[in-house]
């Protein structure tokens, strides 16, 4: 091969590389992170937007595991200094379920469901535990007064209470001792137009998205293969939809 | 006031007085060091997140609802017209508000956030929640408690005039009090063992046992150390109101649990509750309702022991103590039993799936509780001695107009 073969591969190869990088620069927001925009600071919550998400057991192949660990790394709770195994925060869990009569097992991550209707909001005497427009669930830790109602009231057994003065806190995920705290569907990332840190954990079987878009995704997915809630029966609407449960 | 009772301070100012004070005064200390010892963190106690409500709040819940039920025999005397309890009236209230503080105040300092609750006062207050409305009827109880003394202690035309109005008012107020007491439990929807309108009625009836078991140990123990004459005709109205609500709580109790047996969603957490040979089921049976129910009824209604004041105040003891039996299963094992997310299928998983939660109470826990009850009961050790509270005599020539009669 002449030098001048050689230079032009070089110079080609070069080229492609560069096109390829601003392509994937160009594309990213909408191949990797889905549909979700990042919302301005200064623009209001909006209720147009409920955001989900859809969990496919099936396709889960750890159960869970890697969303769980991904979420701890996220928000910093689980390993509180003081506290014992029952009394540190766990945002999010992996619950093995074996059906009695028939044997069927399977696991799933349970965390916050994002109730339409929360019960922790309701019983709430100071209104810290709200719902955003958007359906996201959390807690406003200025205003909590560690009355522990919300536990009291949640059925799925999300929230955790701290039990003990916390340091060296993740910056998007304020925490303190003496409030309430669950999963807030990584509120400081969806803002940024990111997904929830367990969703990017479990992609194959895990989708964000608006449920009030009938285009979305999941909105799509639940449209043609349904979803379960857990504890349907207590009508709560929850933001998060299981499959294979 | 209706009647011609007349009232004293408590003039005892000997080792007697400043002793029992002093005892007091003592249980609210180790309450105060308590408080101190939690504010560290809640990881010192033995409450975590399945057990989210302990000790502090069996003691605070049992000293709300007990405090509408010893303002209980004021509005008797007041509302109903019975004369023979108007003399009572002046303790009864005094009790009711000491009660209620105590038990409040337990509550806020076994609160996360303390600090947090002036946020409250800048109108951060949800009305869909019991909790908030809890809020606006404890401090309007203590309000109207205040006027009612005033109504009953005032010689001016005025407080004579408003005298049943504002007894009226306060039944009306404490009825619906003790109802969203117990309501705190009957809106939890996914909680097995809470989840029924039943919570508020049996609330209302515990509440009288609490108060009037109170009532009259108070009453009994302030008259003997003050030397002051107490007579049957009292000690008896006390006493088979006490067997009443005693009964009728206990009826209560024998409904909710037929009726959750009834539902094949609520046969486990039953199970437990009834029949599982664990410390919440051995207190359900052999704490409320042998010891602080049956026995007490018999104690009460046996022929044998007729006007005899001590069977009296064991009874009445016993149902104290029966009370905070009562409380604790509700409130300890209503959260122990696991949340049911799938039925029909076991659970497992880091966070206590699918198994009983046990719960043990720190020192702590129980003096902060303890320290509630010493606080209620110093206060009105005070007031017997800075208002007149006390009437100076409640023999039955004095206050049964039936007397003579029966002799």
């Amino acid at each position: 091969m002449s030098n001048i073969d050689s230079y032009r591969r070089n110079f080609l190869t070069g080229i492609g590389a560069v096109s390829t990088m601003a392509a994937a620069v160009t594309i990213a927001p909408g191949v990797f992170l889905r549909e979700v925009q990042a919302k301005p600071a200064e623009k209001a919550v909006s209720s147009k937007v409920r955001w989900g998400m859809l969990v496919d057991v099936n396709k889960l192949k750890d159960g869970g595991d890697a969303c769980i660990e991904a979420c701890k790394k996220e928000h910093g709770w689980g390993d509180e200094e003081h506290s014992n195994n029952k009394q540190d925060a766990q945002w999010i869990r992996k619950v093995t379920v074996k059906e009695k009569l028939t044997g069927h097992e399977f696991s799933l991550p349970v965390m916050c469901q994002h109730c339409d209707t929360a019960p922790c909001v309701d019983v709430c005497p100071t209104g810290a535990s709200m719902k955003r427009a958007d359906g996201i669930v959390q807690v406003n830790k200025h205003v909590c007064i560690g009355c522990r109602y919300c536990m009291m009231a949640c059925p799925y057994k999300a929230r955790s209470f701290i039990h003990e003065t916390l340091t060296d806190q993740k910056p998007g995920t304020p925490r303190g001792k003496g409030t309430v705290e669950s999963c807030n569907m990584c509120v400081n990332r969806v803002d940024a137009g990111l997904n929830p840190a367990c969703v990017d954990a479990a992609p194959e079987a895990m989708l964000f998205g608006d449920l009030n878009d009938p285009e979305s995704k999941i909105s799509k997915a639940l449209k043609e293969f349904g979803g379960t809630q857990i504890r349907a029966d207590l009508g709560l609407n929850t933001g998060i939809r299981y499959q294979g449960i | 006031m209706a009647t011609k009772a007349i009232f004293s301070e408590v003039k005892n100012n000997g080792f007697g007085y400043w002793g029992i004070l002093g005892v007091f005064g003592v249980l609210v200390l180790g309450g105060v060091w308590a408080f101190m010892h939690m504010e560290h963190g809640h990881f010192s106690t033995g409450m975590n997140n399945q057990i989210v409500w302990g000790m502090p709040h069996v003691f605070a819940i049992f000293l709300i609802v007990a405090a509408s039920g010893a303002a209980n025999i004021a509005t008797i005397g007041t509302v109903f017209g019975k004369k023979i309890y108007q003399p009572l009236g002046r303790l009864s209230a005094f009790l009711g508000a000491s009660l209620l503080i105590g038990g409040l105040l337990v509550l806020l300092l076994d609160l996360g956030s303390i600090g947090h609750v002036i946020e409250m006062a800048k109108g951060h207050l949800n009305f869909k929640s019991i909790f908030a409305w809890n809020m606006v009827l404890y401090s309007g109880f203590l309000g109207i408690i205040v006027v009612y003394l005033w109504t009953m202690m005032d010689r001016t035309k005025l407080a004579k005039m408003l005298y049943k109005p504002v007894g009226i008012a306060n039944m009306i107020w404490r009825f619906l009090l003790t109802m969203a007491t117990g309501s705190i439990f009957g809106f939890l929807v996914a909680r097995q063992y809470y989840d029924a309108a039943i919570m508020a009625p049996l609330f209302i009836v515990a509440s009288y046992v609490f108060g009037t078991a109170i009532y009259t140990l108070v009453l009994m123990s302030s008259f003997k150390f003050t030397g002051r004459e107490l007579g049957d005709a009292i000690l008896n109205r006390l006493r088979y109101t006490l067997a009443i609500f005693l009964a009728l709580t206990l009826f209560i109790e024998f409904v909710r649990h037929l009726t959750n047996l009834y539902a094949t969603e609520h046969h486990g957490v039953e199970g437990f509750i009834l029949a599982s040979g664990d410390n919440i089921s051995n207190l359900f049976w052999f704490g409320q309702i042998i010891m602080g129910s049956l026995i007490p009824m018999f104690l009460i209604w046996c022929r044998f022991l007729k006007n005899n004041r001590f069977a009296l105040a064991v009874a009445a003891i016993l149902a104290v103590l029966g009370g905070l039996a009562q409380i604790y299963v509700i409130l300890i094992g209503g959260q122990a039993y696991p949340l049911i997310l799938f039925p029909n299928a076991e659970v497992t998983s880091s966070f206590s799936e699918g198994v009983i939660n046990p719960y043990t109470a720190t020192p702590a826990e129980i003096l902060l509780g303890v320290g509630g009850f010493g606080l209620a009961i110093a206060m009105v050790i005070v007031a017997v001695k800075v208002f007149k509270v006390l009437p100076t005599t409640l023999a039955d020539s004095a206050t049964d107009p039936h007397h003579t009669k029966k002799i």
